[in-house]
């Protein structure tokens, strides 16, 4: 256990530390310049901003992300049926046919729904 | 577990990070001479022999570089945002065997970070977690840019990373195991080796790894035609720095775990293990880079249609068709 | 919910599944990518959506109509340069054009082969700066320096005849500047035998790609009763559908001797606005090789006086510029300097028609069409 996942966290120190060092070093030596405003504008092609950017965005991305958890559920199902497949030979085959037929029915909706499609 | 383990593990991970950083910092020169070549260009040719030194240049420079936000940015998740796509990029490298074993004071060690039993799992939930960079800066930036970017890049990456998993499912069928080493083990001679047991597989893996990489021509959430430069844009210095480093090295690991995976990993004849696993990463990144060449991009609902209507049911069949045939 | 339909951001929209999200407005440009040079887009966008799309000008204004006003016509003529940087060959003549037929003066034979020989190469140039920038939007980054390439060559040979490789002021009242230089005809021959099977290149790498076509065909449909009505012309009108070009339409110079066709798209999608410029550029170079098979030997330009002072009147002469029909409107008191100078970039027209054609697109598309009319903002402000 500690054998296998000390190396993991210890690679993760080495990752955090790098990178924050790479913060301090660029805070050190990184030119600094006097407050303007616009340097603090948010960029948007060299004119004012109009509008807010926190404002309520299209519902398509949000169903992405949605169908996105179903079928990755889907997915990471597969990985211990995948292992064992040797095993559960026919019977593995057969039950994941059914799991698939079931996801099938809901791929098929969203696809009538409309939830794919983008104009 | 005695002192000298850890110390050797030790040496191992800063060994292995510090080769990953030199690889993704000259992967840019690469990527720079090879694609100027194409284009009948020199490229850099300055900073050292055929600028070899230019990586290092980029970098002084990127440190010297003001580090500017801009007003109403979300501070914290705006300073967090580069690091999270750094970290998790460099994390997954740790399962990836890149030789079998050496001899060494009396001491028998693996060519490998860790030996996970479950490494396949550890890397999609590592690789995932680049997604959350993407969307933080996006959002934090208070950029319409930014925003329209790092949406578009998250909804992109979810979406291919399902056909990226259906492939790697289609993998562990072929050799019942989720151990990156034993899945090199068994693909010992050049005949085993999983992309001929199925191409299709590999194909797939291949077209949603380019899409999670967000490279050419899946390069949209950094389209520069149309949003400057997508999630990034109010980035500068070595935040900036930080995306690229970290896009790089994801280019890299999913190199790595296509070799792993697919090409035998670190086997091959009379070379050692290590360089051998070396060219055939090194390969990938070449097509990485001569696609970037080559291709216009495509569109964002070209994109997504592609991955969901195409991609998803051809990896769902893919993966039932190898079962079937495994029941032969 | 009432203050947020009121907020500077754009109108709530009520989907079917009962969410309502917001539109919101994006400024594209004038500092932006791609849209070449600083016209300002202000889009209403749904998401990736373009909604509305209202384009701004005038970040390049520099007057150079009133300018002309107090300058002498030969003073007038490295102005019309800074009209339209791309083809600026094209802008000395419709001025000269126009000049010309008010004081009528009768041009030697020599100076007009010459003047079509430097339109048409100039045109291959503007189409290659085009072609490169429009693989570009779509993310093709190489055809890009590939075209920039063959340009070089191009400007190389603008430089051995006047000296400059964009701004020429070499066409001027009554022929040419000076002579074309010893062994330009062979050079240009040579760029010619050279340029040609460079085309079929451009076209491998972009034709029948299928992520090309994937963005270009039928993208931004602009129908040919939409573009007769916005006075779009050039390729983009060729494009439509619509067979019109002012080199036989409404022949100018030495078009009429010469024999070339006039490659026309069949929808008006981007796809047949690019294929009608590559095969302008085939046509192009058609015109210049028999223009140089013609060159005959003589003067190289009409004898006039520098400050010479053309008749009263007025006139309104066109040509066919790499974009499109491209006027000069001169009014002449009698004086040394013109009372009045209109030019006509069809540019303006270009960018006017988008607004119309891009409602529901993706923004992708919007810049891919964009790019496809080939609209370059000096001419647009002047």
């Amino acid at each position: 256990m500690f054998e296998t996942y000390f190396p993991i966290v210890f690679l993760l120190l080495v990752s955090i530390a790098a990178g924050g060092g790479l913060y301090l070093l660029s805070k050190f030596l990184g030119r600094k310049s006097p407050e303007s405003k616009y340097m603090d504008t948010p960029y948007e092609c060299g004119v004012e901003p109009v509008g807010d950017t926190r404002e309520r965005f299209p519902v398509k991305f949000y169903l992405i992300a949605i169908l996105f958890i179903v079928f990755d559920i889907e997915v990471v199902f597969m990985y211990p049926w995948a292992v064992v497949y040797d095993r559960l030979a026919l019977f593995g085959f057969i039950e994941m046919l059914v799991f698939i037929g079931i996801l099938l029915i809901g791929y098929v909706y969203i696809l009538r729904s409309g939830a794919l499609k983008w104009d | 577990m005695d002192w000298i383990t850890i110390v050797i593990i030790a040496v191992k991970v800063v060994v292995v990070f510090a080769v990953l950083l030199t690889g993704c910092a000259w992967m840019t020169w690469l990527e720079r001479k090879l694609v100027a070549r194409i284009q009948t260009r020199l490229g850099p040719m300055n900073a050292g022999f055929q600028g070899l030194l230019q990586p290092i240049a980029d970098m002084i420079k990127l440190l010297l570089k003001e580090d500017i936000s801009p007003k109403h940015v979300d501070k914290m998740i705006y300073a967090l945002a580069p690091l999270a796509a750094f970290i998790p990029a460099t994390l997954s490298i740790a399962v990836v065997p890149f030789g079998s074993s050496v001899e060494l004071f009396g001491r028998h060690i693996d060519l490998v970070i860790s030996n996970l039993n479950i490494g396949i799992l550890y890397v999609l939930a590592v690789t995932s977690l680049g997604v959350y960079a993407i969307a933080m800066a996006g959002w934090s930036s208070n950029s319409k840019y930014s925003l329209l970017g790092g949406i578009r890049s998250a909804a992109q990456m979810i979406s291919y990373e399902i056909g990226l998993g259906l492939s790697i499912v289609v993998v562990v069928l072929l050799s019942g195991t989720v151990n990156l080493v034993e899945m090199v083990n068994q693909q010992s001679s050049i005949l085993q080796w999983n992309v001929f047991a199925n191409p299709v597989a590999f194909l797939i893996y291949f077209i949603c790894a380019v899409a999670e990489t967000n490279r050419n021509p899946f390069d949209l959430p950094e389209a520069e035609s149309e949003l400057v430069a997508g999630y990034f844009t109010e980035y500068s210095s070595m935040k900036f720095g930080m995306f690229f480093v970290g896009e790089y090295a994801n280019m890299i690991t999913v190199g790595a775990i296509a070799t792993t995976l697919f090409f035998g990993g670190w086997q091959g004849p009379f070379l050692p293990p290590v360089l051998w696993f070396v060219i055939k990463v090194a390969a990938f990144m070449v097509f990485y880079i001569w696609t970037r060449g080559t291709l216009p991009r495509f569109r964002y609902d070209q994109l997504m249609n592609f991955g969901w209507k195409v991609l998803l049911p051809v990896a769902v069949l893919n993966v039932l068709v190898t079962a079937l045939i495994k029941l032969w | 919910m009432d203050d947020i339909t009121e907020s500077v951001n754009g109108q709530l929209i009520s989907t079917d599944s009962g969410f309502d999200t917001q539109e919101f407005f994006v400024n594209m440009g004038p500092q932006h990518p791609s849209t070449h040079g600083v016209c300002r887009l202000l889009l209403t966008m749904d998401g990736e959506v373009v909604k509305a799309c209202q384009p701004h000008i005038g970040y390049l204004h520099r007057a150079i109509e009133k300018i002309s006003e107090n300058r002498t016509y030969a003073q007038i003529i490295p102005l019309t340069d800074r009209f339209e940087y791309l083809m600026s060959m094209a802008c000395n003549w419709v001025f000269c054009l126009g000049v010309e037929k008010i004081a009528q003066v009768e041009i030697p034979e020599r100076a007009e082969h010459i003047r079509v020989i430097m339109v048409e190469l100039n045109r291959i140039a503007s189409h290659l700066v085009w072609l490169a920038t429009f693989a570009l939007d779509l993310g093709a980054i190489t055809p890009f320096l590939y075209c920039l390439r063959e340009r070089e060559y191009i400007m190389d040979l603008f430089e051995s005849t006047c000296g400059q490789r964009l701004l020429y002021n070499y066409i001027r009242v009554g022929g040419v500047s000076r002579d074309l230089p010893v062994g330009f005809e062979k050079k240009c021959r040579e760029f010619l035998d050279y340029f040609t099977p460079l085309i079929d290149d451009y076209e491998d790498l972009l034709t029948n790609n299928p992520i090309f076509l994937s963005r270009t065909k039928n993208i931004g449909i602009l129908p040919r009763e939409l573009a007769i009505n916005y006075g779009v012309s050039g390729p983009v009108l060729r494009g439509s559908g619509l067979k019109w070009d002012l080199r036989k339409d409404d022949t100018y110079g030495f078009y009429d001797k010469f024999d070339f066709d006039i490659p026309t798209g069949t929808v008006g999608d981007t796809w047949d606005r690019y294929i009608v410029r590559i095969r302008e550029m085939r046509e192009a170079v058609k015109i210049v090789r028999q223009a140089l098979d013609g060159l005959p030997e003589g003067e190289f330009r009409a004898k006039i006086r520098p400050s010479f002072k053309p008749a009263v009147g007025e006139c309104y002469t066109r040509i066919e510029s790499a974009r499109g029909e491209m006027g000069a409107y001169i009014i002449s008191d009698g004086t040394a300097k013109p009372t009045r100078v209109k030019l006509r970039g069809s540019s303006y027209n270009h960018i006017m028609v988008l607004p119309e054609i891009v409602d529901g697109l993706k923004i992708a598309d919007l810049v891919a069409i964009f790019a496809s009319f080939d609209a370059i903002m000096p001419e647009v402000d002047r």
